[in-house]
C-alpha cells in the first residue's frame, strides 16, 4: 500500500508559491535567498578566524556530519526509504581510509574519492538487495546492519587489516606551504569546500530528470513504475549515492580526528544521523547544515546538566517534531518567512 | 555429544527468551501494525524497576516479578494512550520517529537513574546444574516462559477480552461497529506486550547481567525471531524465537568461521534472507492489498 499522503515527509515545496516578482523591501524572494546564501557563506568563511582550534574543529565536525546527514535526506528524504544503517556506510569510508592511509600509505587527499566510490558499489549492491523491502522492514534490515557492524570490524578475520579494537591511528597530512593557516583551520576549509560541492551536485540531481523519478518514486511507487520508472534501479542507485555521501562523510572524519575504531561506529552515529535529519527537515537541503550543528553541539550544553540526558532530549526533540513540525526547523523557518513576508507587504 | 545436548538445551533456554519478546513484538505490530524498536529498551527499563524494587527495597523475589509484570503493563499502556493514539494515522516513519524517541529517552534515563555500572539481578532459582548439561536459572526460564505463554494463550481463546483483542487485530473497522472500543483494546495490546518484555528482561538480566545496552543484541535475535514466524502471527514468533535461540547457539559452537564474535552477523543475515525468500515467515498469513 503506498501512502501517498506522507505528512511527515512532505517537502516544504517551492514550486507551490508562484515564483512572483513581487518584492519585500526591495528585493525578489530569489535576491533574498542570495542575499542569504552569500551571508551565510561569508559567516562560514570567517568563523575559523573568530574561533579558536577546538571550536573550528567542531565544526569541521559539523560539517562531515552535514555531508553524511544531506546522503540520508537524499534517500529518505527525496526517495523514502528509510535508512538506520549509516553508520555502516561512513564507518566503511572512514576504514576504507584509514586502511589505506595507514598500511598503503596512499595519500590521504586519494583516499576520499577512493572511500566514496567503495562506499558507492556497497550502498547500490545492498539497496539492490533491498529494493522489495519497504518502510518498517527497510528500517528493521538496516538497523540489524548497523548493531552487526562494530563486530565484524572487530572480528578476528578482518583484524590484520582493521587493527581489531583497537583500531587505527592515521596521519593527518600537513597544510600546503603557500598558505598561512593552521591545521584545523585548513581542513575546515577543505571539509567546507567539499560540504558546498556535495550541496550543490544534490540540489542540481535533485532538479533533474532522475531526481524528479527518485521523488515520483518516494510519492507513489506503483504510478512512478506505471510511468516507465524502472523503480529497483533507481532505489539501489539512490542508495549508492547515499552511500557516496555517508563514505565522504566517513573518509573526512578518519582524516580529521587521525583515528578509527569499531564502538565509533555504533547504531547511536546513525540514531544521530536521523535525528539530524529530521530537526533539519526532512527533504530540505539547507536544513542538513543545521541539523548536523544541531546534533553536534547539542550534547555539549546538555552535558551542562547531565551527560546521560543528552539522548533524552533528542528522542523527545524526535518525538516533539513528528508532532508539532513535521516538516522539521527548515518548514519551520520558511512558515515563519511566508507570514513574515505576509505581514510586510500587507 | 554432550556439547551438542548442553548447547541445544541453552539454546532452548534463550530461545524462550527472544519468543517471549518476539512475542511482544508481535502483539504491538497486531495492535498498531508497526515494529516497536524501542521494546528492548523497555524491557530493560522495566528489569531496572524490578532491580530497585528487590535490591533497594528488600522487596521478595517473587512479589517484585508480580510487581514488575503489574507496573509494565500501566506503564505500556500509557505510553500507547499518550504517545502514539494521536498519531496512529501517521505514516510509517512518524511511527519509527517516535520509536526510536523512546529508545533513546529510555536508554538515556536508564543511565541517569541507575548509572552504566553494570549490576548483578537476582535469580530465584538456586544455583544447581542438572548433570553439567543445564542450570537452575535455564530450566526455570523454559517453565515460566511457557507458563506465561500457556496463559496468554488461555486468554485470547478462552475470555470475551481476548476475542475482542483478537477482533480488532484482524478487522479494526468491523471490530468498533460491533461494539468493541478499539482505543481500549490497541491499549491494552501495548500493556501485554510491555509485560511480556518485562518477562524477558528479568529472565535474561542474571545471565547478561543488568546495565542499559543489555538488550541491544537480544532484540535482534526477536526481531529475526519474529521474522521468521511471521510477523503477524503469535505462535510463529514463539517458534521463531526457540529456532534462533537453537540456531544461534549451534552455530556459534559449531561453525567456526562465525564462533561466537560474529553472532549479530548471523541475526542479520537471518533477517535479511528471511525478508527476501520468505517475507512472510514460516506462519505467517500472505496479505493482498488492492491498489
Amino acid at each position: 500500500m503506498p501512502e501517498v499522503e506522507n505528512h511527515a515527509v512532505h517537502p516544504d515545496s517551492k514550486s507551490g508559491v508562484p515564483e512572483s516578482s513581487s518584492k519585500t523591501i526591495g528585493l525578489t524572494d530569489v535576491e533574498w535567498r542570495r542575499l542569504a546564501f552569500v551571508l551565510s557563506l561569508s559567516f562560514a568563511v570567517i568563523l575559523p578566524f573568530v574561533f579558536e582550534g577546538f571550536t573550528t574543529f567542531q565544526f569541521t565536525l559539523a560539517g562531515i556530519y552535514a555531508i553524511a546527514i544531506l546522503g540520508l535526506n537524499l534517500l529518505s528524504g527525496f526517495n523514502g526509504q528509510i535508512s538506520l544503517g549509516h553508520s555502516t556506510f561512513y564507518g566503511i569510508g572512514a576504514y576504507t581510509s584509514a586502511i589505506m592511509i595507514n598500511q598503503l600509505e596512499v595519500p590521504a587527499y586519494w583516499t576520499i574519492p577512493a572511500a566514496a566510490l567503495i562506499c558507492l558499489s556497497f550502498g547500490f549492491i545492498f539497496g539492490l538487495t533491498v529494493t522489495r523491502l519497504e518502510g518498517l522492514y527497510l528500517a528493521l534490515a538496516t538497523f540489524a546492519l548497523a548493531i552487526a557492524t562494530p563486530q565484524i570490524l572487530k572480528s578476528k578475520h578482518v583484524e590484520q587489516w582493521t587493527g581489531g579494537v583497537q583500531g587505527l591511528d592515521v596521519y593527518k597530512p600537513d597544510v600546503p606551504q603557500a598558505l598561512p593557516l593552521e591545521a584545523d583551520q585548513w581542513w575546515y576549509f577543505v571539509v567546507l569546500g567539499i560540504l558546498l560541492l556535495m550541496l550543490w551536485c544534490t540540489k542540481n540531481l535533485v532538479n533533474s530528470r532522475s531526481g524528479r523519478a527518485m521523488i515520483a518514486i518516494r510519492d507513489n511507487p506503483i504510478a512512478a513504475r506505471s510511468m516507465g520508472i524502472n523503480t529497483s534501479l533507481y532505489k539501489a542507485l539512490t542508495f549508492g549515492c547515499s552511500g557516496l555521501y555517508a563514505g565522504t562523510a566517513g573518509a573526512l572524519s578518519a582524516i580529521v580526528i587521525e583515528y578509527v575504531a569499531p564502538d565509533s561506529f555504533t547504531f547511536v552515529l546513525s540514531f544521530f544521523f536521523l535525528t539530524g535529519m529530521v530537526i533539519g527537515g526532512m527533504a530540505s537541503i539547507p536544513g542538513v547544515i543545521f541539523g548536523a550543528l544541531f546534533v553536534l553541539f547539542l550534547p555539549n550544553f546538555a552535558e551542562d546538566f547531565s551527560k546521560n540526558l543528552a539522548y533524552a532530549i533528542f528522542g523527545i526533540l524526535l518525538i516533539a517534531t513528528v508532532y508539532a513540525m513535521p516538516s522539521g526547523s527548515a518548514g519551520l523557518f520558511s512558515a515563519i518567512l511566508t507570514r513574515l513576508k505576509q505581514k510586510l507587504n500587507q | 555429544m554432550d556439547l551438542f545436548v548442553q548447547q541445544t538445551l541453552a539454546g532452548i533456554s534463550n530461545g524462550a527468551i527472544y519468543a517471549s519478546l518476539a512475542l511482544a513484538i508481535v502483539m504491538i505490530y497486531q495492535a498498531i501494525d508497526h515494529i516497536n524498536f524501542a521494546q528492548g529498551e523497555m524491557a530493560m527499563f522495566s528489569t531496572y524497576i524490578a532491580w530497585t524494587l528487590i535490591v533497594r527495597f528488600d522487596v521478595p523475589y517473587w512479589i517484585a516479578f508480580g510487581l514488575t509484570l503489574v507496573i509494565s503493563f500501566l506503564g505500556g499502556m500509557l505510553i500507547e494512550r499518550i504517545v502514539f493514539a494521536p498519531i496512529h494515522q501517521a505514516p510509517a516513519l512518524s511511527h519509527l520517529l517516535v520509536f526510536l524517541g523512546l529508545y533513546a529517552i529510555f536508554n538515556s534515563l536508564a543511565g541517569e537513574i541507575w548509572g552504566h555500572t553494570i549490576k548483578e539481578f537476582p535469580s530465584p532459582f538456586p544455583d544447581y546444574s542438572f548433570g553439567g548439561l543445564i542450570g537452575a536459572h535455564q530450566v526455570g526460564t523454559i517453565v515460566i516462559v511457557m507458563f506465561m505463554l500457556a496463559a496468554i494463550y488461555s486468554f485470547f481463546k478462552t475470555t470475551k477480552l481476548g476475542l475482542a483483542l483478537r477482533a480488532v487485530a484482524s478487522n479494526p473497522e468491523s471490530a468498533r461497529l460491533v461494539g468493541i472500543k478499539v482505543k481500549w483494546m490497541r491499549a491494552l495490546g501495548w500493556g501485554l506486550a510491555a509485560s511480556l518484555g518485562s518477562l524477558s528482561g528479568m529472565m535474561i538480566a542474571p545471565i547478561v547481567f543488568l546495565d542499559p545496552n543489555m538488550m541491544g543484541g537480544i532484540l535482534i535475535y526477536s526481531f529475526t525471531a519474529a521474522l521468521i514466524g511471521g510477523i503477524d502471527s503469535p505462535g510463529g514468533a514463539v517458534a521463531g524465537g526457540f529456532l534462533v535461540g537453537v540456531l544461534e547457539n549451534l552455530v556459534g559452537t559449531y561453525v567456526e568461521f562465525i564462533g561466537s564474535e560474529l553472532k549479530l552477523t548471523f541475526a542479520l543475515l537471518l533477517i535479511t534472507g528471511t525478508l527476501l525468500l520468505k517475507p512472510n515467515g514460516l506462519f505467517g498469513r500472505k496479505i493482498v492489498t488492492r491498489v
